[in-house]
């Protein structure tokens, strides 16, 4: 059976091969848990992308940025079509995501180490206004070697942000610089409640996602495959930053699952 | 100009054991000879600029010369602090090597431009500023400044002129010299201030060490006073080391650079230029508009 996701990984390699540019390896690591995250676990009204009830999505490895594109055109933010225009001096579909253009997006983000920080601070304002609403982010495993992480890990925790969690998509592209050892147990010990996750089961993605009650944050070790479903990008660093020339776009294409 | 890098650092490596290169988690595959050689004096640091830069003061207080290489906004702007006291106040040597200034990595937005680099290192007292226009100068620089003992800051840019000038640290070149505007100028953009200047008798004074800033030849070379400054980063980041060179003379300066504004839109870095108006045609307007002052 063909995945759902075949047709939403075939629009995103073909708007990164129009535009020459795109980290579309790092998208795929991630399109389970965004998919799961559109389909019946985030509250949002396409038509009305800033409704106070909305529940918060902060893409803090904004690099990604195809993976959100994706999954907000075909949630109804804006056409499908506009993925053409990615990373175009005319678009407003960046390189990284643009609050301020982007219906959908809620922070700007592509420096790491910003998102998750922004993240924890809208579940801050959230939790002073007794806010339902709720905020989920996802951090990339590289993206944990920043402080900043860190840091908003340690305040999130001490404010009792039971209304944020946290995704780490843990493909392990960062070993090759710094391994981050028992990550679960290094988000334990900052005082968050953790579960360890297979990040492309839908069944598992959306069992954790749920919102759930109580005042700690909750930190998802998503472990996954980086370039998921295309079989010669999947844990290729080469394809890191890299996009199909017209001429290969067929032979990759052919490889998606 | 990376390609060059890379040859330089491989040399550097290979003749001075101080050498020890930390990269931000890029150019990795680019060093891959080089980790093979060196296993221990490069290392593939991560991503957390703020510590890297702290880390690199503790190498250069134990007498290696760091390097540490990433995006410029995230070496400069993010780790600015830590640039300013561990090396800055400390008056440590070291080399922060950046890729991405201005609007080079256009179609990933501002998160990634950075136009204020240039201008942020002058904030930092003893910081050598090298914006080399050419691979082959990128080349000098380096080993001219190797083993300064002084904090230095190299801008590459994915741009390059297409002939190498016999650069000097710490000296302007004087390209052409004649009576009218002086035109002084950066790194990569030389070849477009030559070609806007063709047919004029504009003086044009070309910049690789941007500080210290080299005053002596601007002054010897500053005609009647009319400048025009051609600047890759932020417009008017060099005004204040001009009109400090030329103090008690009176002049016209006219800044061309980044306009001070988010560069909001996306594409290619030619259609940044043309954007921001400072094609070989923009700079002429302007040359003629100096002209007539
Ligand atoms: C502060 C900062 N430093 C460096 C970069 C350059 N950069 C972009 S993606 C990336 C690797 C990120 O790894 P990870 O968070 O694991 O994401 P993945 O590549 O797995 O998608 C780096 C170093 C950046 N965008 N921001
Ligand atoms: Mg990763």
């Amino acid at each position: 059976m063909p995945s759902p996701l075949r047709d939403l990984r075939e629009q995103i390699i073909r708007a990164a091969s129009v535009a020459g540019e795109g980290h579309i390896a790092s998208a795929f690591s991630i399109l389970d848990i965004l998919w799961v995250l559109y389909h019946g676990i985030l509250r949002h009204d396409p038509g009305n992308p800033s409704d106070p009830a909305r529940d918060r999505f902060v893409l803090s490895k904004g690099h990604a940025s195809l993976g959100i594109y994706g999954i907000l055109a075909q949630r109804g933010f804006f056409p499908m079509d506009e993925l053409k225009t990615f990373a175009s001096s005319s678009g407003r579909l960046g390189g990284h995501p643009d609050s301020r253009k982007v219906p959908g997006v809620e922070a700007s983000t592509g420096s790491l180490g910003h998102g998750m920080p922004m993240a924890a601070g809208m579940a801050l304002g959230l939790k002073i206004r007794e806010s339902a609403s709720r905020v989920v982010c996802i951090v990339g495993d590289g993206e944990c070697n920043e402080g900043a992480v860190w840091e908003a890990a340690l305040l999130a925790a001490h404010h009792k942000l039971g209304n944020f969690t946290c995704v780490v998509d843990f493909n392990h592209s960062g070993d090759r610089a710094l391994m981050l050892g028992d990550l679960a147990g290094k988000f334990r010990s900052f005082g968050w409640e953790v579960t360890e996750i297979d990040g492309h089961d839908h069944a598992q993605i959306e069992a954790v996602l749920k919102p759930h009650g109580g005042d700690v944050p909750r930190a998802v070790i998503a472990n996954t495959i980086k370039g998921r479903g295309c079989t010669d990008m999947e844990n290729n660093p080469a394809w890191h930053h890299k996009a199909p020339k017209a001429d290969e776009l067929e032979a990759v294409l052919a490889q998606l699952t | 100009m990376r390609r060059q890098f890379v040859t330089t650092m491989e040399r550097q490596l290979d003749e001075d054991p101080r050498t020890v290169i930390l990269l931000g988690d890029i150019g990795v595959f680019a060093f891959r000879n080089a980790f093979k050689k060196h296993p221990k004096r490069i290392i593939n640091i991560g991503i957390l600029e703020q510590a890297t830069v702290s880390v690199a003061a503790g190498l250069a207080k134990e007498g290696f010369i760091p390097l540490f290489h990433s995006i410029a906004p995230f070496v400069v702007e993010r780790a600015f602090e830590q640039i300013k006291v561990d090396f800055g106040y400390q008056a440590l040597g070291g080399h922060f090597v950046t890729v991405g200034g201005s609007y080079d990595y256009a179609a990933l937005g501002c998160s990634h431009h950075c136009p204020g680099d240039v201008g942020l290192m002058q904030a930092v007292p003893g910081m050598q500023i090298i914006v080399p226009g050419h691979p082959a100068e990128f080349d000098a620089l380096m080993t001219q400044t190797f083993a300064s003992g002084k904090p230095a800051y190299h801008r590459l840019s994915e741009r390059s002129n297409r002939e190498a000038r016999c650069v000097t640290f710490g000296k302007a070149e004087v390209v052409q010299s004649g009576g009218g505007p002086v035109i002084v100028t950066v790194g990569p953009f030389l070849d477009r201030v030559i070609e806007a200047a063709g047919g004029s008798d504009a003086t044009i004074l070309y910049y690789t060490t941007l500080a210290p800033f080299d005053a002596e030849t601007l002054r010897q070379h500053a005609g009647d006073g009319r400048i025009l400054c051609v600047e890759p980063f932020y417009e008017g980041t060099l005004a204040a080391s001009i009109t400090s060179a030329l103090r008690g003379k009176r002049i016209a300066l006219s800044s061309m650079g980044v306009p001070r504004k988010f560069l909001t839109d996306y594409g290619h870095a030619s259609y940044h230029d043309a954007a921001c108006g400072l094609m070989a045609t923009d700079i002429r307007a302007r040359l003629d508009e100096l002209s007539h002052v």
